[in-house]
């Protein structure tokens, strides 16, 4: 097997790997309503991975990890913060936070290719996304942090789901939701931070919420809905991984067009919650009501 | 002018449209949606070129004002039949964001324009990029642009102010007193397009937004009247663009970044300060002397 | 019948698979004060709603004096619950009373000086006029509804569909409303109230529509607003009222 065949299995590994522990996580930032905090934490990643590049002065997934783990987790602070504590609401909150923390991040990033030759930091893949990018090392801290992230997700399964569905009564039965909703904050920002380098900023969003928003069409467990958005992502990882090889365009960019394609079927045609098989039912029922009306007209008339 | 000079007045337009249209958005709880159009404005660029095979202005504003309203009528759609919101915007602009990356890689030798262009935009090269009439220069052709773009936004505020301010503040009374809502919003995100289009190209997408809300939201912690928010965001904007430029030079470091931040600190000040919803205040209020 | 000032013939709505009003029919003769009576989610704010097009009708019609509702939207005044606009919102009550006239302003003009006028007197008239410079967040709940009141007045209506006004205010609101609610009907305009409060339907309303998905009772107070009638719309669910509020 020549190199090239390996780089290619560890992109293959690697999308699959980050699709899984993605979709399944990003079901419950979806169903949390904070599609779009996974979108401001992937921005806000992006000091902290420039901080601990400084720091280090050289390229390590790990500690760029720790780094946009540390900022990501300070953004969601600050977003707390105003939304609490003065009259702007959460949407502008979000906004103010994510472009703020990225315009610090871009101050940083070309103050390190200034000063630190920074070009051989591979920052800038983070930016972007650059599957094809990925090293063997690289490889093994994203294999090792999305296992664990999925790990996590089935050990506290139980917990995440009643914290998502009815936080005060979590907090009745003595469920400590502040500590669970900073796990679950941490296990995001994790699948954040080893997809920035696969799918880029922009993009990372997409991944967490659109395979969980494509399987909530299919199903009403929560349970399902995990299995089935982790599957759609992975799936969508593998096969934007191949078109990019085949048709040479970027992989993240793919993955996610794979994605929105496999929502999009999920929302037209899923039985049951899809919108053709809703406006099928509510033709029926429209039907049978005006026969029914029909009917008392009738029976007032005679 | 100097060179200094034509980055300085770009920086202010940008200011001062994304300080116009920033204080809806704001108002209307849409923030995000400027977060969904500057990306999704990529493809309209993109797709611009593909028809008319060059990067000129009014193609450039057509195809972003297309794709614009695009985004928003989708996530509308979506929304209505029963997405989520937050989901909505998450899914349609990620994916036409998505689009328009891949169509730059499939024709990048042809296309001048790459990604990294439009997410962190170059204002440093905004002075040598003149329009030129008759063999001579008349300033840059971003200038003029956002100059184009800022009468457009104060024509439309100043014609719509009254139907804008209602239909921000209460919708279902603005219906029954026969107002065009559907139509104001959609004017309402033209402006938005073309603000964005036209500041994309000088400060990138990241930028639009920092400069779209946290300048309005900063307006809203100081002021109880909308025309003085209006007015106040637009000045924090240029403020704002002033003093990222001197960060920027003094440390060499992007100017579009810097900028960004310098929204950042004066909201962060305007936080504790602001003298009726500050910080400082309310807790004094809260513990008297 | 069709010129009383309004008419709601047959109207059926549904939420996705749900009923959620059925083969609704009612008038309301001139000059008259109604209530709309029902329990929680009997759906009496979504037949404002869908009166007022916000909601699609599956079915049915609304006519103002004799019209279609879509061609006398001008005669028709909404005032929703407080608590569906945001009151952060940067401006103060003058202009929210001021925002009542954008109707007869017209599209893309200015206020006059006769229309601040009028919002003065509106203001004035639900005992506000001291808070017309007051930024709207800065107000009580009671002075919120009244802002929404004298938004209202300024709107210079013939009918008035108001969503649970009495909610949540303060008793000086309370009677402050009343009183306009008199004050409109002498003034002959027709007025829809929503209302929770069963103990006070006898004292302010001339005619209930008793409400529960279908229409359960309507007409005069007098003779609707009976045990009978309440037991069967709020599905004999209510004991505590004296005999004194009902009769029957």
């Amino acid at each position: 097997m020549n190199r090239m065949d390996i780089n290619v299995q560890w992109v293959f590994t690697s999308m699959a790997l980050l699709g899984l522990a993605s979709g399944m996580i990003g079901t419950f930032a979806l169903l949390k309503k904070q599609s779009l905090i996974g979108d401001a934490m992937a921005h806000a990643a992006l000091p902290g991975i420039c901080i601990a590049f400084l720091l280090y002065g050289q390229k390590s997934l790990l500690l760029f990890l720790i780094g946009a783990a540390c900022s990501g987790y300070i953004a969601t602070i600050c977003i707390q913060f105003i939304v609490k504590h003065t009259r702007v609401k959460e949407d502008a909150a979000i906004g103010i936070v994510l472009s703020v923390f990225f315009g610090l991040g871009i101050v940083l990033l070309t103050w390190i290719n200034q000063h630190e030759g920074g070009n051989q930091s591979g920052i800038h893949d983070f930016l972007f996304g650059k599957a094809a990018s990925l090293t063997g090392s690289d490889v093994n801290v994203l294999t090792v942090t999305a296992v664990t992230v999925i790990i996590m997700i089935l050990i506290f399964f139980k917990e995440f789901k009643i914290i998502t569905f009815d936080r005060a009564f979590a907090q009745g039965i003595g469920i400590s939701v502040s500590l669970l909703n900073g796990v679950l904050m941490f296990l995001i920002v994790s699948v954040v931070v080893i997809g920035l380098q696969a799918v880029g900023v922009v993009l990372m969003s997409a991944l967490l919420i659109t395979p969980a928003l494509a399987a909530r069409y299919w199903t009403e467990k929560l349970e399902w809905m995990t299995l089935l958005a982790g599957g759609f992502g992975a799936l969508s990882g593998v096969a934007g991984a191949y078109i990019s090889l085949i048709a040479y365009a970027p992989t993240g960019p793919l993955v996610i067009i794979f994605a929105t394609m496999l929502f999009i079927f999920s929302f037209l045609f899923a039985p049951k919650r899809g919108l053709c098989s809703k406006m099928i039912r509510r033709h029926i029922e429209r039907k049978k009501l005006q026969s029914q009306q029909l009917m008392y007209k009738r029976g007032e008339q005679l | 002018m100097s060179y200094t000079m034509w980055i300085l007045l770009t920086a202010s337009l940008v200011g001062i449209n994304c300080g116009l249209v920033g204080t809806f958005l704001v108002l209307r709880k849409m923030s995000m949606l400027s977060d969904a159009i500057s990306h999704s404005v990529l493809l309209g660029i993109v797709g611009a070129y593909m028809i008319s095979h060059h990067l000129q202005g009014v193609s450039m504003l057509v195809g972003a004002l297309i794709v614009g309203l695009l985004t928003t009528f989708l996530v509308q759609w979506l929304h209505q039949k029963g997405v989520q919101n937050d989901a909505a915007i998450g899914v349609v602009f990620t994916c036409l964001f998505a689009i328009g990356v891949v169509l730059i890689s499939l024709f990048a030798d042809r296309v001048h324009l790459d990604v990294e262009h439009a997410l962190m935009g170059e204002i440093a090269f905004v002075p040598w990029d003149v329009l030129e009439v008759g063999g001579k220069s008349i300033g840059p052709k971003a200038i003029w642009l956002l100059g184009f773009v800022l009468a457009i936004n104060i024509f439309c505020i100043v014609f719509a102010y009254k139907e804008l301010k209602i239909s921000s503040f209460d919708h279902e009374m603005a219906v029954t007193l026969g107002i065009p809502v559907v139509l104001i919003h959609y004017v309402l995100m033209g402006m938005l397009s073309l603000t964005t289009v036209a500041s994309f190209d000088s400060v990138g997408a990241i930028l639009v937004v920092a400069m779209l809300i946290v300048p309005s939201a900063t307006a809203y912690l100081w002021t109880d009247r909308l025309s003085v928010m209006l007015i106040c965001s637009a000045f924090i904007g240029v403020l704002a663009s002033m003093i990222g430029y001197t960060i920027a030079t003094v440390f060499n470091v992007s100017i579009s970044g810097a900028i960004a931040v310098s929204t950042g600190v004066i909201f962060f000040i305007s936080l504790w300060i602001a003298p009726k919803y500050g910080l400082l205040r309310k807790w004094l209020k809260k513990s008297p002397a | 019948m069709k010129m009383n000032p309004l008419v709601v013939e047959q109207m059926t709505v549904a939420y996705d698979r749900q009923l959620v009003l059925e083969d609704v029919s009612f008038f309301i003769p001139k000059g008259k004060l109604v209530g709309v009576i029902g329990p929680n989610g009997a759906g009496k704010s979504t037949l404002m709603k869908a009166m007022l097009n916000f909601i699609p009708r599956m079915h049915g019609h609304v006519f103002v004096y004799g019209q279609p509702y879509e061609k006398q939207r001008h005669l028709v005044g909404y005032v929703p619950q407080r608590n569906s606009v945001d009151w952060d919102f940067p401006t103060n009550a003058l202009d929210v009373v001021l925002m009542g006239r954008y109707g007869h302003i017209g599209l893309w003009k200015r206020p006059k000086k006769e229309d601040v006028d009028m919002a003065m007197q509106c203001l004035d008239k639900v005992g506000m006029l001291p808070y017309a410079k007051r930024q709207i967040s800065q107000l009580s709940g009671g002075q919120q509804q009244r802002v929404f009141l004298a938004r209202a007045l300024a709107q210079d209506a013939s009918i008035y569909f108001m969503d649970e006004p009495f909610v949540g205010v303060d008793a000086a609101t309370e009677k402050a409303i009343v009183q306009l609610l008199n004050e409109l009907k002498t003034r002959g305009k027709t007025v829809l109230v929503v209302h929770h409060d069963l103990q006070t339907v006898r004292d302010y309303f001339d005619y209930v529509l008793l409400l529960n998905k279908r229409v359960i009772a309507f007409g005069e107070t007098e003779s609707v607003f009976t045990y009978d009638h309440i037991q069967k719309t709020y599905g004999g669910k209510v004991t505590f009222l004296s005999s004194t509020h009902i009769v029957g």
